[in-house]
């Protein structure tokens, strides 16, 4: 049984005997060595940009479209909280304390170690077969019946089957495949073009935005998008049970059948 | 379990020896390459070192996006400044006739240069963008004189590293590389959409490097040196920006 390659299959999906025995002992991994430890460090580089996100943000909470904008020119929207500088017209009479400093800093930084995770993540995933197997839907998945079935389960909030311990249902599939593929890059294209010196270089990466600010609009919603991802995704563990899901990410292990239910 | 094979410790052993080597040999191949900040130290220091390695490898002769003259923001924001100091407004009264610009360190002609004298270098424009940290921004056009050509006047050594600049204000410095210094677009700025440089934003002289953030571009500047060191200016951070925890290299 490969440790580094994809999720174990589920039971009925495969034939050979060992693998039943294994599940049944609780021996059988869910995850992957590689996909737990990326993970890991990807959920802990997201929380510290979040939150630096955060602090910097409050010292502009204001949001534009097109090339410039500033304090003397109409925002898109302006979020109603206190800012860290004075001369924001933010309606309260208070200033909160600048924390860019080490914010930029430790943003930058996580930012480094979540895209250099990520990039060895995105290597083995089409290596290993990860994504092909694990996220992407396969035949079954895709028909109306399948599709309406899975979300009419979700919305009924009912618990994930036996199945499932061992495969990812449709939309998992789904949502996994739009953060990897389409809300990371998002978020890191758009951080790029706030740069000054990286936009001199690919000056495209910042025009095809539509412009600087833009960029940094187009940054904050993305960023929210993973917010609520991250929410659901933590509504779906303590659905699925709280303990078993989180030792299957941590130790790889899904525990016996016995322990799930 | 697995149970961990010889050939797995041995392969582990020169993986990790291989690392720790190819690391060493990095980092004297990054600083014989001018790829270390001199911020580079702390926590934060190897985030530091990669923005500013990558960024000097992928951009070190870039230009920073310029515009159409249609593009410059009728209401550019002049950002928070101090009041003031006393040695200003001296100057200020006077219409900044006696204010001076002096260069000295590794150069062969250390120069004091009268605004006047920075304005008989032929005039040269720029429509590029200020970006602040905190995420605003305008279009100005700025006018003045590239560093580099006032650089090769006052004739630098080759030994030089940096350009450390301060403002008439106190404590409110900061510093460039060569590659940054000797860019085309890195101006000291006299006059912005045509009238003088107004002192709100900078006047009478403005240091602007359009290739990084605004804070780099520090306002009423009096006095740069040229060094092979940043070790000897306040902590050695290269800047006053590193010691409020801002870095130094202000590309990104």
């Amino acid at each position: 049984m490969s440790r580094l390659g994809s999720c174990v299959r589920p039971p009925d999906a495969s034939n050979t005997g060992s693998l039943s025995v294994e599940i049944a002992a609780g021996r059988a991994f869910r995850h992957s060595a590689l996909v737990r430890v990326t993970h890991w460090i990807i959920t802990l580089c997201f929380l510290a940009l979040l939150l630096t996100g955060i602090e910097i943000l409050i010292s502009h909470p204001r949001f534009y479209w097109g090339e410039t904008g500033n304090n003397l020119t109409k925002p898109l929207f302006q979020i109603a909280i206190p800012s860290s500088r004075k001369l924001v017209p933010t309606g309260y009479g208070y200033v909160l304390p600048d924390q860019n400093g080490w914010s930029r800093a430790l943003h930058f930084q996580a930012a480094w170690v979540a895209v250099l995770t990520g990039l060895l993540y995105a290597i083995f995933g089409l290596l290993s077969g990860h994504f092909w197997n694990d996220l992407v839907p396969d035949k079954t998945h895709l028909s109306w019946a399948a599709f309406s079935n899975a979300i009419v389960s979700h919305l009924y909030f009912k618990r994930p089957s036996e199945a499932e311990t061992w495969s990812y249902n449709v939309l998992q599939r789904l949502a996994y495949l739009m953060v990897i593929f389409v809300l990371f890059p998002l978020v890191i294209w758009t951080g790029l073009a706030m740069s000054p010196t990286f936009t001199a270089a690919f000056p495209w990466t910042v025009i095809l935005l539509g412009g600087r600010q833009s960029a940094r609009t187009i940054h904050l919603f993305v960023s929210i998008a993973l917010v609520l991802f991250l929410l659901v995704h933590i509504v779906m563990i303590f659905l699925a049970g709280f303990w078993s899901r989180s030792r299957a990410m941590l130790t790889g292990r899904a525990g016996t059948p016995m322990e799930r239910t | 379990m697995t149970h961990i094979s010889r050939r797995k410790i041995i392969l582990g052993g020169v993986a990790a020896t291989a690392g720790v080597a190819g690391l060493g040999v990095a980092a004297r191949i990054a600083e014989r390459y001018g790829l270390i900040p001199p911020d580079h130290g702390g926590i934060y220091g190897p985030g530091e070192t990669l923005n500013y390695a990558f960024q000097r490898l992928v951009a070190r002769r870039s230009s920073a996006r310029e515009f159409p003259r249609s593009w410059i923001s009728e209401r550019p924001f002049p950002n928070e400044i101090a009041p003031p100091s006393e040695a200003f407004k001296r100057l200020q009264v006077g219409g900044f006739a006696d204010w001076r610009l002096s260069i000295d360190g590794m150069v062969d002609r250390p120069t004091a240069f009268s605004l006047n004298q920075l304005r008989s270098y032929p005039r040269r424009s720029q429509i590029t963008e200020v970006a602040c940290e905190e995420g605003w921004s305008y279009i100005a056009e700025w006018i003045g004189v590239p560093l580099f050509e006032v650089l090769n006047t006052v004739r630098v050594r080759p030994q030089a590293r940096y350009v450390v600049y301060f403002s008439i204000e106190p404590d409110w410095w900061d510093s460039l590389d060569m590659a940054e210094a000797m860019h085309p677009q890195t101006f000291l700025t006299y006059a912005m959409n045509g009238n003088n440089l107004p002192v709100g934003h900078g006047g009478p002289l403005r240091m602007r490097v359009p290739r990084q953030l605004g804070y780099k571009s520090v306002k009423f500047i009096t006095h740069l040196t040229v060094t092979d060191t940043l070790k000897r200016f306040g902590k050695g951070f290269g800047s006053g920006a590193p010691e409020a925890g801002y870095a130094w290299y202000a590309g990104i």
